[in-house]
């Protein structure tokens, strides 16, 4: 059933949305330039090359060099590989943890949801950002800290949605048929309610690598992310400032892929939000 | 009213002791004991500091006596000391950072209002004209843009290339010997480009949010019944529909303001800003445990603040809520 939804009505509407379409051709162009990292780039993003420090872009360094000589164009297509990467671990650990107690929550009521939705309640509390960096006091940065402190400080919305979607759900016909069978609650929960909720926290898993995306490479420019010489977009930005007066290529050129990686994210959540329920759009 | 108040109030206490716990636990989260192993390893924190750590949380006790022991000084405002050479206790730090962190924060607000308010207005009231398509970009545009890129972008714009304004901090070298009015000017000057850059998220969001609201409030029958008793298109926009539009507008505000806090840690160190942002960020970077958890307690509070005082404008500009 899934599959004829997908090819009869999800996908000719997601291909009439223009918007929608140039997301996912920017998203897929992002995973090959990770992929293909080591052929794309030209140089080595780590080779230092102390005869050419902050050369402004030029046809042997298309987007200049850094303050080491190093090959701006290079260490920003090696930094698609960390975007990509911390997109996929946060947002799926977030999804995970998000989807478990929004199920419970939903599938339970009572006391049970009360306390669950006050804990998420709590969580949204903090000043996200504040959470992140105290913890990474505590921890050391590394690219895998950061990725799991990001995931579960990020859990929270999905938590709602799922939630709220169990609690129509739940009372539907089928549900009750499934009960009715006999099926244990796990069996309802993973197999019966879960499948119909995966449409919403699809939308907003793909919404929340851009978030995620934005998180780390603000990280990485505090100098809390991505440890130097690994090259993140958000790093490389950390040198744009300390050379803001003088080398203007290494401020323009990793933010803007951090632009349309992020747009690419957005409109590509933003359409499959419109063509898995062509009423949502306004 | 009152009843709803005195409820909101009382909700405050639970939420304060979970923030508490939260806060407690994020120090626990160090494999092993905070002080041994973290601190040892640690060539940033010296056996004094050590000292002064175990004392502060109570380490050697069990863990809920260690949580009441900090939970009653916390309540007392005694966060502890700074691990800084200056050993000053904790609050004080913050207390001195907190009013420039709360003026700027206000002020991007009144900005995200005063701007993203007509937007989204006009942009209701004219759906698919060439305004409502290019403030659809902005939006995309700044959903998407990072904060601290756009602080970048608009320092080499404005402070190197243009030279207008001046890079950072709060005021100028020569601030103490200025008259008062070129004391406003020269502070002015310096809050330009932080206010505007921590505004701008806001403003995409809550621009879209305004036109949202527009769309469907026009679509409401009062609306129609107003416009068809003939009154003037202005004062069915501005009275009758934007009025209601404007209420869920206050949640919202409330809602922005952990987002708002959290980014003052970016905004302020990269304009070099005196605020609670900055303080929080060279804690961590000292690994000054006392004060980031001060830090963390506090801004989770001032959200807690914000979220309440949204509420309560809520339920005061909300007929029904007020008379019921």
């Amino acid at each position: 059933m899934a599959g004829t939804f997908l090819k009869r009505e999800f996908w000719p509407r997601f291909r009439r949305n223009r918007l929608a379409v140039s997301g996912l051709v920017l998203v897929a162009g992002l995973f090959l330039v990770s992929l293909l990292a080591p052929v794309l780039a030209p140089y080595d993003p780590n080779y230092i090359d102390i005869q050419a420090i902050l050369m402004p872009p030029s046809s042997a360094h298309l987007m200049g060099t850094d303050s080491l000589g190093r090959d701006v164009f290079s260490r920003i297509i090696y930094g698609a590989r960390i975007s990509l990467k911390v997109g996929f671990v946060a947002v799926g650990l977030a999804t995970l943890i998000g989807v478990l107690i929004g199920a419970v929550a939903g599938y339970y009521g009572g006391w049970v949801d009360n306390l669950l939705m006050r804990l998420v309640d709590l969580m949204l509390c903090f000043p996200t950002f504040f959470l992140i960096l105290a913890v990474i006091a505590i921890l050391e940065p590394s690219i895998w800290n950061i990725m799991v402190i990001i995931g579960l400080t990020g859990w929270m919305g999905v938590a709602r949605l799922v939630r709220a979607e169990f609690l129509t759900l739940k009372e539907r016909e089928f549900v009750q048929a499934a009960r009715a069978l006999g099926a244990s609650d796990r069996r309802i929960i993973f197999r019966h309610l879960l499948p119909n909720a995966l449409a919403p926290v699809m939308v907003s898993a793909t919404l929340g690598v851009a978030g995620a995306i934005l998180t780390e490479s603000a990280l990485s420019f505090l100098g809390l992310g991505v440890q130097p010489p690994t090259p993140s977009w958000g790093n490389i930005l950390t040198a744009g400032k300390d050379n803001i007066e003088i080398a203007w290529w290494l401020s323009v050129f990793p933010g803007l892929a951090i632009l349309v990686t992020v747009m690419g994210y957005n409109l590509l959540g933003e359409g499959i939000r419109e063509a898995i329920d062509p009423r949502l759009k306004e | 009213m009152l009843h709803h108040l005195i409820n909101r109030l009382l909700l405050l206490i639970p939420m304060l002791l979970g923030i508490t716990l939260i806060s407690f636990s994020v120090i626990h989260l160090a494999p092993g004991s905070p002080t041994d192993l973290q601190t040892m390893m640690n060539p940033k924190v010296s056996l004094e500091a050590q000292k002064r750590l175990r004392e502060l949380y109570g380490l050697d006790k069990p863990l809920h006596v260690q949580y009441l022991n900090w939970l009653t000084r916390v309540v007392r405002l005694d966060l502890g000391r700074s691990f800084a050479p200056d050993g000053r206790p904790v609050w004080d730090k913050i207390k001195e950072r907190l009013p420039v962190t709360i003026s700027i924060n206000l002020l991007a607000m009144l900005l995200i209002l005063a701007v993203a308010i007509p937007i989204g207005v006009i942009a209701a009231t004219h759906p698919h004209s060439w305004f409502d398509r290019g403030t659809t970009l902005f939006v995309f545009l700044g959903f998407a843009m990072p904060g601290f890129w756009l602080a970048l972008l608009v320092m080499m714009f404005f402070g190197v290339y243009l030279d207008w304004l001046p890079l950072s901090g709060l005021t100028s070298l020569f601030f103490e010997r200025l008259s008062f009015w070129e004391k406003v000017q020269d502070l002015a000057r310096h809050l330009v480009l932080p206010v505007l850059v921590s505004a701008f998220g806001g403003l995409a969001g809550m621009s879209r949010y305004m036109r949202g609201n527009m769309l469907e409030v026009i679509r409401q029958d009062y609306v129609t019944t107003a416009r068809a008793k003939g009154l003037p298109e202005r004062t069915v926009i501005f009275k009758h529909a934007m009025r209601n539009a404007l209420l869920p507008v206050v949640t919202i505000l409330g809602l922005s303001v952990p987002g708002l806090i959290g980014g003052s840690v970016i905004f302020e160190s990269i304009f070099a800003i005196p605020g609670m942002g900055q303080l929080f960020y060279s804690a961590v970077m000292s690994r000054d445990y006392p004060l980031v958890m001060g830090a963390l307690v506090i801004g989770a509070v001032l959200t807690l603040i914000g979220n309440l005082l949204a509420d309560i404008s809520y339920a005061l500009v909300d007929p029904r809520l007020r008379v019921g």
